[in-house]
């Protein structure tokens, strides 16, 4: 597989924050080295080992499935291992994911991220006595919630959703996500519970079709649509 | 002054992975458990794990856990412990039922049950073919096995430490006293003081430079144990998985095969015919991987580059798209290529430790030829060593091992808690770590930890990976002495408290640079070639002197490798062929 494009410079601009230190986020510029395989992990561990050891990130399996490195790269969330520095350009700007506080530079504290994802009862809830062996379960009964099982709590979406950003009391798409992976699965008996928690101002009815949710989703899940279904099943439960 | 905090509890779990995660959900509520993770466990590397998890249940066709015991010993080149291997077998078939019971999302056949598919090294009758053994959820069966057994550790309420790294172990008259901690997010030292400690860290793929592992990869606990006198079993078997995405490490799914792709030489020729042909492309990982590095050494390999292709355009787009999603993804984001109608290119990468801590049948830590325990210290997951794998592990077994082991690491903690009385902690508990972290803290540093971490990987990829010999071993080991003294010399750029991963990254590779010794050490005594274990200069198996567990020993900065002997209860070693 050779080589088509040869190393090229670009200039990555990060925002740095130390609470140690500053007061308040600022900018800075680095020139990093980049092959055309790169991803901007590559490049932030690039920069992070040879230039400036106090960038902080947080990141682990470099293949998009563990959700750590979400962060906001040239203006939309997306993982840094999975965005190719060649689709980019020369100018790659590199902000920690909006509408959580800052604890280091580009790493944000998701505590109320993970709130809220406990408040969905994020769980298979069936008390039946379960067979010997697996409950069972159609393939298009499976097919129903297979796309919200791919979350991977990366918050890439809550972090681009303006309600969320406007009042964080918002449970946020991911919650929602999740809600559903469990609300249309046949096997759940905890319908109602989930669907009265959802059944709340800051709930499902604090998403407001902006849509931002599936665009920044790494996972494809459509996101819009899940949260949707699960409107429509509230109003159902209600009448 | 770094400061220093004592928790108190009865069990503390090091490690948010599968195994880490069982052990936790068979102790909450009847005992004072913290996890601690040096990720959000959610972000552990189970949820890498793609193809299935490997269980008798016999679904779409005819199976027995004795088939399934049968293949693993005998993937195991007959090194595995088998009274371990059929615990694991048997247990296997409940616990995929419990799993699923506790809202697995597994892929479903027709008539509802769970789905079961090919996999490398599982058969039927005892090796006669291939069997569907393989119960999986699309090709992201790991993030699957993770997400649900942490969402049942929210339900039960389990304590979990997040982003708390590991710097050492206590042991105190002889037992597991607790562990030393680093906060990540504020920095401090803590002291988790407990009757019983759990690690399940996971495996270190990280000390080669071509490896699937996450960056995290480190093995962590196993160099902790070695450290504090515990001896590893069998390091020198160390897996390379067939195919990984060429310079990435990324890897693509053994299911891939198991839904019918096969390999290919610059040649065009599907080569593993040659070497097996019964399994061919399914044959086991160790073999196929050194199969691959036979044709690329011999001038077969794509453009007579370090690469092979992997075919799997003939599955057709419906069954490359619903079965496996997620590795088209990666081959579609990171190579701009597409699985339907292109070639992917792919090379052995650096995968999975058989080796590591090891345990007897109940996850206890034992210290010598007689297993021999000591009271309160557990292991499990890729992080132990049972020994279920010996010197080659099955696909699909990895997610069957830290299951059951950590189930049951979790029940005899549980036990042994009930009569143990909290041990005395230490005065100077937190030294050692204090000491580590006020080193790197201070002074000035030769050159950047990276270079000294990037030279480690390059020299045990180079020496010590799929093909070995005596002079290659011989000159590894001494490049390891020489990057140590390197080390000790290099120091992080960020001396502060918050978020410090500068600091805890060059933590990580003092870890690395531990294994890889005892991995080297290791591989130097064993002259025979075993699973995964290849020596040029000795090229044939030899149970004559060498069916038995290497256990090494680290005192004074200073080697001793002793032996154990190999459990064999119903299968007799026989020559490995497919």
């Amino acid at each position: 597989m050779a080589r088509a494009n040869a190393r090229r410079v670009v200039t990555l601009e990060i925002q740095r924050f130390n609470p140690e230190i500053d007061s308040a986020p600022h900018q800075q510029s680095f020139q990093v080295e980049a092959d055309p395989s790169d991803r901007v992990l590559d490049l932030l561990n690039r920069i992070k080992w040879f230039q400036d050891g106090t960038l902080a990130f947080r990141r682990s399996c470099g293949q998009g499935i563990c959700g750590s490195d979400a962060m906001c790269i040239n203006g939309r969330n997306r993982l840094a291992c999975k965005v190719l520095v060649k689709n980019l350009g020369e100018h790659i700007s590199v902000r920690p994911l909006p509408g959580f506080r800052v604890i280091k530079d580009l790493v944000v504290d998701l505590r109320p991220f993970f709130q809220h994802y406990i408040e969905v009862m994020p769980y298979l809830i069936n008390d039946e006595r379960p067979p010997a062996t697996e409950r069972l379960q159609s393939p298009e009964e499976r097919a129903r919630y297979d796309d919200t099982t791919k979350c991977i709590l990366c918050a890439a979406c809550t972090g681009a959703c303006p309600p969320f950003w406007a009042n964080g009391r918002f449970i946020g798409p991911a919650a929602l996500v999740n809600a559903h992976r469990f609300i249309f699965d046949s096997r759940d008996r905890g319908r109602a519970e989930r669907l009265a928690i959802l059944n709340q101002r800051f709930g499902a009815w604090g998403c407001r079709d902006v849509g931002n949710c599936t665009e920044a989703c790494p996972r494809g899940i459509q996101i819009q649509d899940a949260i949707d279904q699960c409107k429509r099943a509230i109003l159902a439960e209600l009448t | 002054m770094i400061g220093t905090q004592v928790h108190r509890f009865d069990v503390v779990i090091v490690g948010g992975g599968g195994a880490g995660l069982m052990a936790a959900l068979q102790t909450s509520g009847q005992a004072n458990v913290a996890v601690l993770s040096k990720l959000y466990p959610s972000r552990s590397h189970t949820g890498a794990a793609q193809g299935g998890i490997g269980a008798a249940l016999g679904n779409l066709e005819e199976d027995h856990w004795e088939w399934h015991m049968f293949d693993t010993v005998k993937g195991s080149d007959y090194l595995a412990d088998q009274d371990a291997v059929e615990i694991m077998c048997r247990d296997a078939i409940d616990t995929v039922y419990e799993l699923e019971h506790n809202g697995l999302p597994f892929n479903r056949t027709p008539d509802g049950k769970i789905d079961q598919r090919r996999f490398g090294g599982h058969t039927r009758n005892f090796g006669e073919a291939p069997v569907r053994r393989a119960c999986y959820a699309a090709d992201r069966t790991g993030h699957m096995i993770l997400q649900t057994l942490y969402q049942q550790c929210i339900k039960r309420q389990v304590t979990f430490f997040n982003e708390f790294h590991v710097l050492d172990l206590i042991i105190a008259d002889g037992r597991a006293a607790g562990v030393v901690a680093w906060n990540i997010q504020s920095g401090g030292l803590h002291i988790f003081h407990a009757k019983a400690v759990i690690i399940a860290t996971g495996g270190f793929g990280r000390i080669f430079k071509v490896t699937s592992n996450a960056l995290a990869g480190t093995g962590d606990g196993v160099a902790l144990a070695l450290r504090r006198g515990i001896p590893l079993e069998d390091m020198e078997f160390y897996q390379f998985h067939p195919t990984g995405m060429y310079r990435l490490g990324v890897l693509i799914t053994e299911g891939a095969r198991g839904e019918g792709g096969f390999l290919l030489n610059g040649k065009g020729e599907r080569f593993m015919e040659r070497y097996a042909p019964t399994l061919k492309d399914l044959a086991p990982r160790d073999i196929i991987s050194r199969c691959m590095h036979t044709e690329i050494r011999e001038g077969r390999g794509i453009n007579g580059e370090d690469y092979l292709y992997l075919d799997l355009r003939h599955l057709g787009r419906e069954v490359i798209e619903t079965k496996l999603p997620d590795i088209t993804e990666f081959v579609r984001v990171y190579f701009g290529l597409d699985p339907v109608t292109d070639l992917i290119p792919v090379q052995p990468t650096a995968h999975y430790a058989m080796g590591g801590i090891p345990t007897d049948l109940d996850g206890r830590v034992v210290l010598d030829e007689q297993n021999t325990p000591l009271p309160g210290l557990y292991a499990a997951g890729e992080c132990a060593c049972v020994s279920v794998h010996g010197a080659n592990r099955l696909g699909t077994n990895s997610l069957v091992d830290i299951i059951v082991f950590g189930r049951r690491a979790g029940r005899d903690a549980l036990r042994y808690i009930q009569t143990a009385d909290l041990p005395p902690l230490p005065r100077d508990a937190a030294d050692e770590a204090r000491a580590e972290i006020e080193h790197f803290l201070s002074g000035e540093g030769s050159e950047p930890v990276a270079v000294v971490r990037e030279d480690l990987r390059t020299t045990m990829m180079d020496l010590a990976s799929i093909v070995r010999t005596e002079q290659g071993l011989t000159e590894c080991l001494s490049r390891i002495h020489q990057l140590r003294e390197r080390y000790r010399r290099t120091r992080p750029m960020d001396r502060g408290q918050v978020f410090n991963t500068d600091l805890l990254e060059t933590i990580e590779v003092g870890y690395m640079i531990d294994l890889s010794e005892a991995l080297v050490v290791s591989a130097l005594a064993r002259t025979e070639s075993r699973g995964a274990h290849y020596r040029e200069d000795f090229p044939e198996r030899n149970d004559q002197e060498w069916l038995k567990h290497t256990l090494a020993y680290r005192r004074n900065g200073k080697f001793e490798l002793r032996y154990k002997p190999v459990r064999i209860t119903r299968f007799e070693p026989k020559a490995r062929v497919y």
